[in-house]
């Protein structure tokens, strides 16, 4: 059977999973070889939503260019926007006030926060469960709110401009932020004792979708999914940037690999990321929020790239300037496509619905992987 | 005291003294065929609008609430929406089977609804076998599933059809012992001997923990058997997206979705006749003050409270639990349920032989 798999044979059954497909959760197309109900062979086909962002970056300013960057991983819209206004600083050499430091960082946080919590959402319904979808949303929705106030956007925010932030905080922001500490706190236990400590969950969940340290490593894998295994790769922790160095958290590991244990390390993810916002929310300094900046921005000649943690992973941002008033090239290291990339393996010899709860675990957001 | 013995029991008399026999017997059956039909339409629209309304409960928010009060119009709404659209037949299907085999569900729905005894003395057909009958009958409902999935020469619809035909094949064994184990006690197959053994105190209470164990087996077993969720294998909507009937559209598709809530609506009544006294009012041994008291209640609102009391814990089940994996689900069966429902039927043959039971 072992050598089977892997190879199609006579009477193998191939579906197609996508691109119209409830658990792909967007326009992502496996095609997969089946024997019975085992899995033989996961094929991702992509291009799907490819809208070529790295290509008509290079047509916009500097300035423009990271409004487009919001599309891609729109669950993480706020740090897209960060890794893009950091690599544009990096070549400018532009100095940023502390209280846009903070600001970010706070975004980012909270982003992370309603991506996990989308992800935990989406996650128990592709196991079957409808319920905890809107549990989460209750949470994710006050995160929404918060945005929308500030930013005046809830899902692609563009309020990360090079040099700071776009505009100072509404005067509710700290208040709603607490409010919202407080509901989260209330709630989160919700989240166990309907899901995590289901055994029909924890039986679908553990010893499914098994990823070692080595594979991860060599697939590329970033973020929680890798974490999930024992890799330490928490960009924040490791590169960090603006000031998460300075800060209390811990990097969540989890050592089993399978899919239990990515789906644990997003859940302590949520709390680290509370505790953050915790030693912030009080302590915003004052001063400006955006830095001094020429109106038309000019990178000087050579290569430049930044990373950043997002919700699902590393994203790079590699800028080739010629010196002139728009990138010559970008490349953007999307955590999604590696993640991905995995996906054929820790399948293999499933179930169908091992290969939908693994998925899930690798929290794909499709628009983040064909860019 | 209103009962609906006399009403049934009035127009039969009607009927047999103003015309003959064979004639009589005609306008019987016509009649009951449209209560049927009737009941059959109303548990549908009722029990739509109720899992949407307990799903909305459970999930915090509203629910339909724009067609008439409070929404309640809105599966009425759903069905002539669903009357009107083009039923499609696929052009690989096989033609016959495919539109064939939503009746064949329905069918075996409407079959299953005859010897139920919706109150006292109301009941369409009351056979000397009817738990035999109920068993036999809705285990042909998996031919129609099956059917469905293979004709629509869908890759989809084949999986779910064939996790259908395995998992409600195995649950038949634990319903069909959970059920014995209370026949066993009664030594009668007929439902109304059923109820009526049941005057002072229901199987449930009065035959101690193994009826408590079967009871719990047979609630497990009927939710796989009706393919609810947790065990909606065979729908499956993030694997299969609609599993059997993907290729199903209009009004055929709703033939299945009505034929699911009659399975739902059935089985649950089994369960309330077998475990909770169907009609019968809830008594307690010879307190005679309070029997009386509770026979006040007319026996349909003790039926039908009963059955929508389990049918409220099917749904319930199925806004709570994740889907178990196939491997898992037959493991259950095969591994657990079945094992602890013999041991569990010998017991209660032992409690039955002693007379240790109240």
């Amino acid at each position: 059977m072992v050598e089977e798999i892997g190879k199609t044979a006579e009477g193998d059954l191939i579906i197609n999973v996508g691109p119209q497909h409830p658990a792909t959760h967007g326009v992502l197309h496996l095609v997969i070889t089946l024997n019975g109900e085992t899995i033989k062979k996961v094929e991702p086909h992509l291009g799907y939503i490819h809208r070529s962002i790295e290509k008509m970056c290079e047509s916009l300013t500097y300035r423009q260019f990271i409004y487009s960057t919001s599309r891609m991983d729109y669950l993480s819209a706020h740090i897209n926007n960060h890794a893009c206004a950091l690599t544009v600083e990096k070549g400018l050499g532009i100095e940023i006030p502390a209280r846009a430091q903070v600001i970010r960082v706070l975004m980012d946080e909270l982003t992370r926060i309603a991506s996990h919590e989308l992800w935990w959402g989406a996650m128990a319904m592709d196991l079957g469960a409808f319920t905890p979808f809107f549990h989460a949303f209750r949470e994710r929705e006050s995160i929404n709110d918060i945005m929308e106030e500030t930013c005046g956007a809830r899902l692609t925010m563009n309020y990360m401009v090079p040099g700071g932030v776009m505009m100072d905080l509404h005067p509710n922001f700290q208040n709603r932020v607490k409010t919202f500490l407080k509901l989260y706190k209330l709630k989160i236990h919700e989240y166990d004792e309907l899901v995590t400590g289901n055994i029909i969950f924890q039986n679908r969940m553990k010893g499914v979708g098994y990823l070692s340290k080595e594979a991860a490593i060599s697939y590329g894998v970033t973020g929680p999914a890798a974490r999930g295994s024992g890799v330490s790769c928490d960009v924040r922790k490791l590169y960090p940037y603006e000031i998460y160095h300075q800060l209390q958290f811990d990097e969540i590991l989890e050592t089993e690999g399978d899919s239990f244990a990515r789906y644990m390390v997003r859940l302590r993810e949520m709390n680290e990321s509370i505790k953050i916002i915790e030693q912030l929310i009080d302590n915003i300094p004052d001063g400006d929020f955006q830095a001094k900046t020429k109106a038309v921005l000019k990178l000087p000649k050579g290569e430049f790239y930044q990373l950043v943690e997002t919700a699902r992973g590393e994203l790079g941002v590699y800028i080739v300037s010629e010196g002139g008033t728009t990138p010559y090239r970008i490349k953007f290291r999307s955590p999604g496509f590696s993640n991905l990339s995995c996906l054929d393996h820790i399948t293999r010899g499933g179930k169908i619905g091992d290969l939908i709860a693994s998925m899930g675990t690798l929290d794909l957001v499709i628009p983040d992987i064909d860019r | 005291m209103f009962s609906l013995e006399s009403l049934t029991t009035l127009v039969q008399d009607w009927l047999t003294k103003t015309f003959p026999p064979a004639v009589a017997l005609l306008f019987e059956f016509v009649i009951v065929g449209v209560l049927a039909i009737a009941l059959f339409a109303a548990l549908g629209l009722v029990l739509v609008i109720m899992e949407r309304k307990v799903a909305a409960w459970i999930q915090i928010r509203l629910g339909p609430n724009r067609v008439g009060p409070k929404g309640m119009f809105q599966s009425a709404a759903d069905t002539v929406k669903l009357i009107m659209k083009e039923g499609l037949t696929p052009d690989g299907a096989d033609k016959f089977l495919f539109n064939l085999a939503p009746f064949i569900v329905m069918m075996v729905a409407m079959l299953v609804l005859a010897p139920i005894g919706f109150a006292k003395g109301f009941h369409i057909w009351d056979i000397n076998i009817g738990v035999l009958y109920v068993s036999a009958i809705s285990s042909v409902s998996v031919i129609g599933i099956l059917m469905a999935g293979w004709s629509s020469n869908n890759k989809y619809s084949l999986l779910g059809a064939m996790r259908s035909g395995a998992q409600m094949v195995s649950y038949e064994l634990s319903v069909g012992l959970s059920v014995l184990s209370i026949i066993v006690l009664t030594g009668s197959l007929n439902i109304n001997d059923i109820v009526l053994s049941q005057q002072n105190g229901w199987w449930l209470f009065k035959a101690h923990i193994p009826a408590l164990i079967s009871f719990v087996i047979f609630i497990i077993a009927v939710t796989a058997e009706t393919n609810r969720a947790p065990f909606d294998l065979s729908e499956a909507e993030s694997e299969l997206t609609a599993g059997f009937h993907t290729e199903y559209s209009g009004m055929k598709f709703a033939l299945f979705f009505l034929a699911e809530y009659i399975n739902i609506f059935i089985v649950c009544a089994i369960g309330a006749t077998l475990f909770l006294g169907g009609w019968m009012p809830f008594h307690i041994g010879n307190w005679e003050s309070f029997n009386h008291i509770m026979d006040y209640i007319p026996t349909f609102i003790w039926f039908f409270g009963k059955t929508f009391f389990l049918i409220f814990l099917i749904m319930w089940f199925r806004w709570t639990f994740p889907r178990l994996r196939v491997d898992q689900l037959l493991n259950l069966e095969w591994k657990y349920l079945l094992p602890i429902s013999m041991v569990n039927l010998i017991v209660m043959t032992l409690v039955a032989i002693q007379g240790w039971h109240f």
